[in-house]
């Protein structure tokens, strides 16, 4: 049996109260408590101070390398962790070598074919005499020209490092340091007019002989860099700057780079659809013979001996 | 058809030569020739990838007039050219994303410097994707670590130059780990042409010969290139070097230049090695603890992280773990897994870093994310990409993410060894949950309403902050162009998966 409840006697269970809430007619918290909006959080410069400066001297005594003992030994314990750590790497190499064929035997893997055919047939395919040049400039030709990228790339990130801007330097003459440039030295200049010469000219004679006799670009345009050196150590930047400037380097690096290339990609597109390349090996032994190697090696050298005066003088004071 | 096969070689040396020119050019003519070139390779790329597709076979090419062993040679299938495609794809929309902020970022007068670091790298990039010689693979990685410094030291203050100088130890470290690996090599087997190693080596193992040298050369070879592209232990250089670089460096370095090493990596298994040897060397198993332990240690470092960009950074750090799990399950499916998702992660984590810079620069530069808060309604189209990027990460359906995380589960669920096969979908798991928790925290606060009291009804969310100025599409036209291009790619790789997983494995099947 069941019974009609009045509506004020519904109203005071606990049924109605909470379908009244649930129903958003009533809020229970309405009247019965105070309410008030979030403050911002704002926090005053003081405690802000504090603050700072609590985990500034957490910081100092973490890192205190005198008093901190856990910070001692681990310093410690790193230390010793990174002797072990290359005394194992450094027996587990040598362990490795002893199992490798010794040097010079007779079955070695490496003489193989690939060196045999170098040797045999080196003069004939490349027309130098020198056959480690041959090897590198016209048998890894791809190699060779990704290496000599990789020194022109070089140059730029030092560039990125360390090149100052020119107008930069002259609104700003306190940052020029280049005014503390040593003075002129007489016993080094005398000794630089005598032997900058000869460097030069037998850079030269490496780089124009490099598919005859030992050298080549690479170790010919190192001497020729070598000799600006000396010559912009002796006499300094302004005498230098007459001939060997930053447009000169740069025609100088983006024509033998290009001419580069340009021989590279004309050599790999005949090889690769069969065609003859036209450039004509010569007799072997004669100055103009060799193919594309004595091109190359010119601009390989003249690229070389940039690079090696590109960083010393961007060392020395940020520019060319 | 046949002068199609001279464009692999043609993309690599056109990028190298627009590299040389860019040095006398100024800024905007290297900028100019830069995009030029990144589109013009992208097209060689992709009629390289029709040719390989219709014919369905491998192709070598002799560089020079003599060929192998002697002479250099690249070699490319249907899978190289496509990888070249989508690398360029990604580098000219993260170019296209940072330019404006690249502009603010460096000395006007080093403009053409930075677009020659980028020439160089796309030219690397591409060498170490076609390349057949070991040789030639070492001296583009050496132009591409180089690269890579000049990229994250280019905006010169702060903690950049500390970040390059760290980058650099570090990946010369491997650099060096991977030239003794070759050397090795070289010694064991006296070539340096992929296929003829391979075939060594098979004599190798057969023989029983070496066996002690072929484990150290492998595991340094490994080890060289895990270092470079930053798999967990090694991953320290990291955050820095992604964090604070300017980002369209940023963006190239997490998708392109650490995939590229990932890339390396794959040829040498399949090509140098044989996946068959590397199976059976339990270095394999190495790679696998340690891809699951950078999938959980990445994201919880990311999680403890509070600076959005570092954030992104130590993500990628798991998202590597997942690609080095993937070889590590030591199957085909998991190879092919693991190349979807070097796709889908390069594609995400670009868009992830471009769109985290515009919504760091409505909050007034700030990277923490106390300052973010409400950034999505400053920079809507910022805000959409984030969060577009986001769910890619954590894996909802429809994105590229989730077919990655799918093809995993996928290849683990197939693998025939329980002890693989648990770990992988217990990680899996847990590093989807871990993934979610710090990018929707990031979402969830890029769209929190502030100004004003927390009484702003829902109907007035879209409050005008008072505190930072918002952007309007319009501004910044190129940038918003460049976010929707990055979605549209996301979500190609999200729905589109099963001819791209087909195209992998394909090009895995002439991979070898």
């Amino acid at each position: 049996m069941s019974h009609i409840r009045k509506q004020s006697e519904y109203e005071k269970t606990f049924a109605s109260k909470f379908f009244q809430w649930l129903g958003g007619e009533k809020d229970s918290f309405t009247g019965n408590m105070e309410m008030r909006p979030q403050k911002e959080y704002m926090e005053e410069e003081a405690t802000i101070e504090e603050r700072m400066k609590d985990r500034q001297q957490a910081l100092a005594e973490v890192y205190d390398s005198v008093h901190n003992k856990e910070l001692l030994f681990f310093n410690k314990l790193y230390k010793c962790f990174s002797i072990v750590f290359c005394i194992a790497i450094v027996a587990v190499l040598i362990y490795t070598v002893s199992y490798l064929p010794s040097v010079g035997a007779e079955d070695k893997p490496t003489n193989n074919i690939v060196s045999d055919t170098y040797i045999t047939n080196g003069l004939e395919d490349t027309g130098a005499v020198n056959i480690v040049t041959g090897m590198i400039l016209s048998y890894r030709a791809f190699d060779t020209f990704g290496e000599t990228n990789v020194l022109f790339i070089a140059t730029c990130c030092v560039m990125i490092m360390l090149m100052v801007d020119e107008k930069e330097l002259s609104k700003n003459k306190d940052s020029n340091d280049r005014i503390f440039e040593p003075k002129n030295d007489a016993i080094l200049q005398v000794i630089a007019t005598l032997l900058v010469p000869i460097v030069f000219l037998f850079g030269i004679y490496i780089i124009l002989n490099g598919h005859l006799s030992p050298g080549g670009g690479f170790s010919g345009g190192a001497m020729i860099g070598a000799g600006m050196i000396l010559y912009v150590a002796a006499f300094g930047f302004e005498k230098t700057g007459r001939f060997f400037n930053e447009n000169v380097y740069k025609c100088v690096k983006v024509t033998a780079l290009i001419c580069y290339g340009c021989i590279v990609t004309y050599y790999f597109l005949t090889g690769a659809n069969g065609f003859e390349s036209l450039i004509p090996l010569g007799t072997p032994g004669k100055i103009l013979s060799g193919g594309i190697t004595l091109p190359i090696n010119i601009f390989v050298g003249s690229e070389v001996a940039c690079t090696m005066y590109a960083f010393y003088a961007l060392f020395r004071r940020g520019g060319l | 058809m046949e002068i199609i096969r001279n464009f692999p070689c043609l993309s690599i040396l056109l990028a190298m030569f627009s590299a040389i020119i860019s040095s006398a050019l100024k800024g905007k003519g290297a900028r100019w020739l830069n995009t030029f070139v990144i589109i013009v390779v992208g097209a060689l790329s992709a009629a390289a990838l029709y040719m390989t597709m219709t014919t369905g076979e491998s192709y070598v090419y002799v560089m020079g007039h003599v060929p192998a062993p002697f002479g250099n040679e690249i070699r490319f299938g249907s899978l190289e050219p496509g990888v070249a495609l989508f690398f360029c794809v990604i580098m000219l929309l993260s170019l296209n994303g940072g330019r404006k902020k690249l502009l603010l970022e460096i000395d006007p007068g080093k403009e053409n410097l930075y677009y020659i670091m980028v020439d160089l790298l796309l030219s690397s990039l591409l060498a170490l994707v076609y390349t057949n010689d070991l040789f030639t693979a070492y001296v583009f990685v050496e132009i591409n670590t180089i690269a890579a410094c000049g990229l994250i030291m280019i905006t010169e203050r702060g903690r950049t130059i500390e970040a390059a100088a760290r980058y650099m130890i570090m990946s010369l470290l491997g650099s060096g780990l991977f030239l003794i690996g070759i050397c090795l090599l070289y010694d064991m087997t006296g070539h340096l042409l992929m296929s003829y190693i391979r075939v060594s080596i098979e004599d190798i193992v057969a023989s029983g010969m070496y066996h002690a040298p072929l484990l150290v050369t492998i595991a340094l070879i490994v080890v060289g290139l895990a270092i470079k592209s930053a798999l967990f232990p090694f991953h320290a250089w990291l955050p820095d070097a992604y964090g604070y670089s300017t980002v369209s460096s940023a963006a190239m370095l997490s998708s392109l230049v650490s995939k590229g090493y990932i890339f390396l990596l794959i040829k040498l298994i399949y090509r140098v090695i044989g996946f068959d040897t590397f199976l059976n060397s339990r270095i394999i198993n190495v790679l696998f603890v340690f891809g699951l332990a950078g999938m959980i240690m990445g994201s919880i470092s990311a999680i403890r992280e509070n600076d959005i960009r570092r954030m992104i950074s130590f993500s990628s750090v798991a998202q590597i773990g997942y690609i080095y799990m993937g070889f590590g399950l030591g199957t085909s499916a998991g190879m092919v897994a693991s190349i979807f998702h070097i796709l889908s992660h390069a594609a995400t984590k670009s868009l992830l870093f471009v769109s985290g810079v515009g919504l760091t620069d409505v909050s007034g530069g700030h990277k923490e994310f106390v300052e973010l808060t409400g950034s999505g309604y400053r920079n809507v189209a910022a805000g959409i990409a984030f969060m577009v990027g986001s769910l890619s990460m954590v894996g909802i359906p429809a994105f590229s993410g989730f077919i990655s995380k799918l093809l995993f589960a996928q290849a683990a669920v197939q693998h025939n060894q329980f002890a693989k096969l648990l770990p992988t979908l217990i990680v899996l798991a847990v590093s989807t949950v871990l993934n979610t928790i710090y990018f929707m925290k990031t979402v969830i606060r890029i769209y929190t309403p502030t100004g004003g009291t927390s009484y702003v009804a829902p109907g007035n969310a879209r409050h005008e902050d008072q505190k930072y100025a918002s952007v309007s599409i319009k501004e910044n036209p190129l940038y918003v162009i460049t976010l929707l291009c990055f979605i549209i790619l996301n979500i190609i790789l999200g729905m589109c998966s099963q001819p791209i997983t087909d195209w992998i494995t394909q090009g895995l099947s002439v991979f070898a």
